[in-house]
């Protein structure tokens, strides 16, 4: 650990917030329909777009409504997704010949780049053609970042309406945010990824002559186009196997300081968006400093952890204050590190750095922090919603303590709000632990291991972990494209998306008739660093406690595996 | 849902159509235009304008007069078209068995006794292009006996494609192993 590195994951994490800022003040003016500089530009391709759908931008959906045209816009969304992936043989721009996908491989990643989650049980340079990468994958990175940022528009018009009856149209939140915002940030990012190295062409790849003869052959790809709403709409689907650690998706330092920041650009953006949407900045600042805490310590930690000394490097004598396993140079353990718990406390899932070879200790903060359900700042618009139900739980916790209903922002919280915000929280242990428990047991799935004891269970919670949470990182080792792993990680990437989201709609369904209460004296203020202790509390229990036992049983006891093994030496 | 059933196929249709076909196009269209060198893969030609690699993708080298890359996971090793680190965890037996494996070879090749990190761990794209400053340093001894040349003058061709991290904390000081091998070729042909 050294002064460098501390300087390299503060500015790294504290830039994405920065500048998540104005783009969130900006999003917020998108959301409302209010008059922006980019108008001129997507006033007629929206127009076009909405005349086209048959659909009146104007008109307000009950909750009902708005859910029903989200599930129906990523049905249609899935299914194109699966027909592209499985007829891929018979379609062009194929020039490496690549089949066709197997059903469970197509389902698998349909669902994944539909959820936002963006697993991936492919290298993508050995299966994808570019013109999947292009029609299929950059597709559903788009619409499904701009899928997650409705659900918190329209938790936003509820808070702020008072006994109103509509949330939004979700087809104008979904056309607005991908046109205003994430078109237009995604453009300006690939061309200044390309000037940096970043790859972007139509051929899939060339064949070199090594300096002493061998032949090398170099997959290309339309890379940076890929890669920039990859990283902007926190999905974290790679166009190459082993994401952004290959040199062609992320060749410099500069490279991985432009894009790990731009993993949680948006992230914050939503936060400061809703708080600007509903007239409550303080308070989901408030929100924000608790998701930045949470971030920095883990950020602390994780360096602290990879730089301890590694078993295999001290068994053969080497100097071992870095666990570069996994880890490329020109990164080292800082940025790797910074990048690692960025990207799995945001639900994006690229990589810089192999999770599998990290420390058991390492490991066990990725996996936490995903189950702390993807919050610090999570994805566009499911972080900051899924952080209002915590904030939610924690003024009904509040509540309990002194014996007064609760209030959020102006709105009571009652039995309807918390028993959905329970819903929201609890399928994610049910997806993960209860399918971790089944495959635990089962020797189908143990036989997509690469590493057994505690290892090995760590690799099957992290990839049911990975699902539920939307995030799509893994522990490598894993060969998940088999029909159990590919079945089972799709039913726990829809349980993880589709059952919080449509919770969060029921919340704002529920809330947005009720009147708008002005805060009086016996009001719990939810701006202060009291309140700030309260959620932080409230997500660390919620997390913590329901996901210890197994982090127990995985990272934990190889973690004493690790000190047994290095004092023996 | 049902009257939700055409907004729902025409916007996925539409912006199929956009972001699917006009946006990745249109980037490659100016990438193509703008940075033609960086979009095609940076790849580095001879004289005769033969492709010798990627100056961002690693490659094999095993001859004593070349600087050796790290241990690489991907396919063979070096395979550009299948990237992979190991995936091995920290406890794994076969990581252990090719850690000391490798690490006993390069201390009878340099008779070394401080290995760095990078020299025995296999990347995580499996494609790094860089070693350590201080790997490099470890090698210029044996790559100036192949060469016939002195010592001190590999370590300047080595220190001359050293890279800084950017402004002195981002990123780590490196070295490009092929970009770094083609500059001792230049300066020893004879040897070459």
């Amino acid at each position: 650990m050294n002064m460098q590195g501390w300087a390299e994951i503060a500015l790294t994490i504290g830039l994405a917030a920065l500048i998540g800022w104005p783009i969130g003040l900006y999003m917020s003016r998108v959301w409302n329909g209010e008059r922006t500089w980019l108008d001129p530009v997507f006033k007629p391709v929206e127009g076009l777009f909405y005349r086209a759908a048959g659909v009146n931008p104007a008109h307000s959906q009950g909750w009902l409504g708005y859910t029903g045209a989200l599930l129906a816009f990523n049905a249609a969304g899935f299914f194109l997704l699966y027909a592209i992936l499985r007829m891929q043989g018979g379609l062009p721009m194929n020039p490496q010949g690549f089949e066709g996908l197997s059903p469970h491989l197509a389902f698998n990643t349909a669902v994944s780049f539909v959820t936002n989650t963006n697993w991936q049980s492919y290298g993508g340079e050995t299966t994808m053609s570019t013109l999947t990468q292009m029609t299929g994958l950059t597709v559903q990175n788009f619409l499904s970042a701009a899928t997650g940022a409705t659900i918190a528009a329209a938790l936003a018009r509820a808070f702020v309406a008072n006994r109103g009856e509509g949330v939004g149209n979700f087809w104008a939140d979904m056309t607005r945010t991908t046109l205003w915002v994430l078109l237009p940030l995604s453009i300006i990012l690939a061309l200044v990824l390309v000037g940096l190295g970043v790859t972007q062409t139509l051929a899939a790849s060339t064949t070199a002559t090594g300096l002493e003869g061998g032949s090398q052959t170099l997959s290309l790809f339309p890379t940076a186009s890929q890669l920039a709403i990859k990283q902007l709409g926190i999905n974290g689907g790679g166009v190459f196997n082993v994401n952004s650690a290959h040199p062609f998706e992320n060749p410099t330092p500069l490279t991985n300081l432009i894009t790990a920041i731009s993993i949680n650009v948006l992230g914050w953006a939503a936060f400061f968006a809703f708080g600007r949407s509903v007239l409550a900045k303080k308070d989901v600042r408030a929100l924000a400093v608790a998701a930045l805490v949470l971030l920095s310590l883990s950020g602390a930690a994780m360096y602290a952890i990879e730089t301890q000394p590694a078993p295999a490097l001290v068994a053969a004598g080497i100097d071992a204050s870095a666990n570069m396993e996994g880890k490329e140079v020109r990164f080292g353990v800082p940025a790797s590190v910074t990048w690692a718990v960025q990207t799995t406390g945001a639900s994006n899932g690229s990589v810089n750095s192999m999770h599998a070879s990290y420390m058991p200790l390492g490991g066990a903060v990725q996996m936490f922090l995903m189950q702390l359900g993807e919050i610090l700042p999570g994805g566009i618009g499911s972080g900051i919603a899924v952080m209002v139900v915590m904030a939610v739980l924690s003024v009904f916790v509040a509540g309990l303590m002194v014996g007064r209903t609760p209030e959020y922002l102006g709105k009571k919280i009652e039995a309807r709000e918390i028993q959905f915000a329970m819903i929201a929280v609890l399928v994610l242990p049910l997806a993960v632990l209860g399918f971790t428990a089944v495959a635990a047991v089962l020797p189908t799935a143990l036989g997509g291991l690469l590493n057994d004891g505690p290892h090995g269970l760590s690799e099957m919670l992290y990839a049911y972990t990975s699902a539920a949470g939307n995030n799509g990182s893994a522990f490598a080792g894993l060969t998940a494209n088999a029909p159990w792993w590919n079945t089972t990680l799709g039913i726990a990437m829809l349980m993880g998306r589709f059952v919080p989201a449509i919770a969060v709609l029921a919340i704002a369904g529920s809330l947005v008739v009720k009147p708008k209460l002005a805060p009086s004296t016996g009001t719990l203020p939810t701006h202060g660093p009291l309140f700030i202790g309260l959620v932080i509390g409230v997500i660390l229990i919620l997390g913590g406690l329901q996901f210890f036992p197994a982090l127990a049983l995985g990272p934990l006891v190889e973690h004493f595996q690790v000190l047994g093994v290095v004092a023996g030496l | 849902m049902l009257s939700q059933l055409r907004p729902a196929i025409v916007m996925v249709a539409l912006f199929t159509l956009l972001l699917g076909v006009a946006y990745p196009l249109a980037i490659t269209g100016v990438a193509q235009w703008a940075f033609p060198t960086q979009a095609n893969g940076s790849l580095v030609r001879n004289g005769e304008g033969q492709v010798l690699g990627s100056a961002l993708i690693g490659q094999s080298f095993a001859e004593a007069r070349y600087l050796h890359p790290r241990p690489s996971a991907a396919g063979e090793g070096y395979d550009a078209s299948a990237s992979s680190g190991s995936n091995l965890g920290p406890l794994n037996a076969d990581l252990a068995a090719r850690i000391k494996t490798d690490a006993d070879a390069i201390r009878a090749d340099t008779g070394a006794t401080a290995i760095p990190a990078d020299a025995v761990t296999t990347s995580a794209s499996g494609l790094d292009p860089h070693i350590s400053p201080a790997y490099a340093r470890l090698q210029a001894a044996r790559v100036a006996q192949a060469r016939g040349v002195d010592v001190g003058v590999v370590q300047q061709v080595i220190d001359q494609n050293t890279e800084g991290a950017l402004f002195g904390f981002i990123g780590q000081p490196r070295v490009n192993v092929m970009l770094t091998n083609r500059a001792l070729d230049a300066r020893f042909p004879a040897a070459s």
